[in-house]
């Protein structure tokens, strides 16, 4: 499959929906189980990461094609310090994100500007940025994995943050089960439900 | 060998222009500009420039809240009142205030951000909260573990307190300890002998302030004390006093019953201090000679785990207070000791009919 003739709109649904970087790739799972309890913060927290997510991966597309790849700036092969070099990248951008967002808009802050530097290290951010290097995406295809990656990533943890809440208020889960016992449950069944999504379009 | 370098350049290069963007970032972004800080509805009040968290710029101010943790959100000491410009209520802060407290727009100095203008509300005593230098004029042993530190206070300054209060104690980063510290001690001398502060200290194992003062503290040194801190001291009324106290909790009652005599009190006090051993006591000749000489004043020390024969009352010092009264339903009693003690002696008073708001304590861990 050429991933040159997908165009970034089916990029964008499958990774939402086949290529859920959560349920199909099992990335970013620590937040996942740790923070959602609730739904209104797992919506603070989503919303959090689609947008880091987006600009994460657009910016180490510019840092990779431009830095570090052999025709770039630099003119030598540098891509075996992508990893280092994509970590500092998001970390540089979640900072300057939290400054604008505490001075810009106080409810913003409060709602998802405490979760930004709990993304800083969410494997997931990475994985979107490495996933595209290996998939040879365009800085287009590149914006829609991203967008996608963070959007599936997002529904993933509010639906289960929706499960968990419902369970938590009608259903009784068995105390040895408590807490990441029931949410790892919950996680592999809504991974077997999104297998379901599989064969419909294929990304990779 | 070329490559090296050059990766090395090259992620040199990447993170110093994300740093350089982030400082022009946090120029432009973190910039509040001048904020200006009300305290006690205009009686201090400064400019700052926005940007920092409260606490530290309350403390450039020389007005100092008391802090444990330095700022880090973890002791819940630096509360304070702000009644405009705090913003809202951070996560950080509500592990430490109670529903009641939030509705009184306490909050956290170390986390609230200056980024306009303020105003707080602080105890009023801390408006006289200082920070002082001194030289330690005299080190006295008292027993096995525990000393006395006279720090005289630099060049003409004088510390205005009441009896019973404390001081916070400087400590430097010295051997492994990398931070500063400080640690609440209660000033033993009287109100009237200002110029200097007397402490009682106890050695802990492996504590850091107390070892640094065993063991690193020499006549002539400089310290630094901030203070006047705390709640704790002799109430009006005619009520006759009880003082309670263990081990270095004697220290407030050396101040309180010096001042007292300097006072030409009439009230009736009792001094009932509790050890373990006779080795444990200390200012015995101290306090029999006040006794001696002052017909409202009484001495009882007790020892809980010697035996008979050496002219002491025996066991805790609850046992022994719960001794000497039937009822206490005229008294006032001030505590000073462990945590634990001190409970144990809230309850014994309790059940002699001692109204709970009749009895004051400090305690210290």
């Amino acid at each position: 499959m050429n991933p040159a003739d997908l165009h970034p709109l089916v990029i964008l649904f499958a990774a939402i929906t086949t290529d859920n970087i959560l349920l199909a790739r099992f990335l970013g799972m620590c937040p996942f189980l740790g923070v959602s309890g609730q739904l209104r913060s797992s919506l603070g927290l989503g919303a959090a990461v689609i947008f880091v997510m987006t600009c994460t991966s657009v910016l180490n597309w510019l840092v990779y094609h431009y830095l570090l790849h052999p025709d770039g700036v630099f003119g030598i092969d540098l891509t075996y310090l992508r990893y280092i070099a994509f970590i500092i990248v998001i970390a540089a951008f979640v900072q300057i994100v939290e400054m604008v967002v505490e001075r810009v808009s106080m409810l913003l802050y409060l709602t998802l500007g405490i979760f930004l530097p709990l993304i800083t290290v969410n494997c997931a951010i990475l994985g979107a940025s490495l996933f595209m290097v290996t998939r040879e995406y365009t800085l287009v295809q590149t914006a829609a994995f991203g967008l996608g990656s963070g959007v599936g990533w997002a529904v993933a943890i509010a639906a289960m943050a929706g499960i968990r809440e419902k369970l938590a208020r009608h259903g009784k889960v068995i105390p040895q089960l408590e807490g990441a016992g029931i949410a790892l449950v919950i996680a592999g069944i809504m991974a077997l439900a999104f297998v379901g999504f599989s064969g419909v379009i294929r990304i990779n | 060998m070329h490559d090296v370098l050059y990766a090395v350049a090259v992620l040199c290069a990447i993170s110093g222009a994300l740093a350089a963007l982030l400082l022009v970032a946090e120029h432009f972004l973190a910039d509040y500009g001048e904020c200006t800080i009300d305290v006690n509805q205009g009686e201090r009040r400064f400019t700052v420039t926005g940007g920092g968290d409260l606490l530290s710029n309350l403390g450039e101010q020389k007005l100092f809240l008391p802090s444990a943790c330095g700022g880090r959100g973890s002791c819940g000491l630096c509360k304070c009142r702000i009644l405009a410009g705090g913003g809202p209520v951070l996560p950080t802060e509500l592990p430490y205030l109670t529903e009641d407290e939030q509705a009184r727009d306490v909050r956290l100095a170390c986390q609230v951000k200056v980024k306009r203008d303020l105003e707080v509300q602080v105890p009023q005593e801390l408006l006289s909260v200082r920070e002082f230098t001194a030289t330690v004029e005299r080190i006295e042993d008292l027993t096995h573990d525990i000393k006395l530190f006279r720090f005289a206070l630099d060049g003409d300054e004088r510390i205005r307190f009441r009896a019973g209060q404390y001081v916070q104690l400087v400590v430097p980063p010295y051997d492994e300890v990398r931070e500063e510290t400080f640690r609440a001690y209660s000033i033993a001398s009287p109100p009237s002998d200002d110029g200097a502060v007397d402490l009682v200290i106890r050695l802990v194992p492996n504590g850091i302030v107390t070892t640094y003062c065993f063991e690193h503290l020499r006549e002539g040194d400089t310290a630094r004390l901030t203070g006047p801190f705390g709640e704790f001291r002799l109430h009006e009324s005619d009520r006759e006093c009880l003082f309670i106290a263990g081990g270095s909790g004697l220290a407030p009652f050396r101040s309180m019953v010096l001042d007292m005599i300097e006072h030409e009190n009439t009230r009736k006090a009792t001094f009932y201090f509790g050890a373990v051993e006779e080795k444990d006591l200390y200012y015995v000749d101290f306090f029999s000679k006040l006794a001696a000489e002052h017909d409202w004043f009484s001495y009882v020390p007790a020892l809980s785990g010697a035996a008979e024969g050496h002219g002491y009352e025996t066991g805790l010092v609850t046992e022994v207070v719960g001794r000497h009264y039937e009822s206490l339903d005229n008294h006032e009693a001030y505590l000073c000791g462990s945590p634990g003690m001190i409970d144990a002696c809230i309850k014994v008073l309790a059940d002699k009919g001692l109204d709970d708001e009749r009895v004051f304590y400090d305690k210290f861990s």
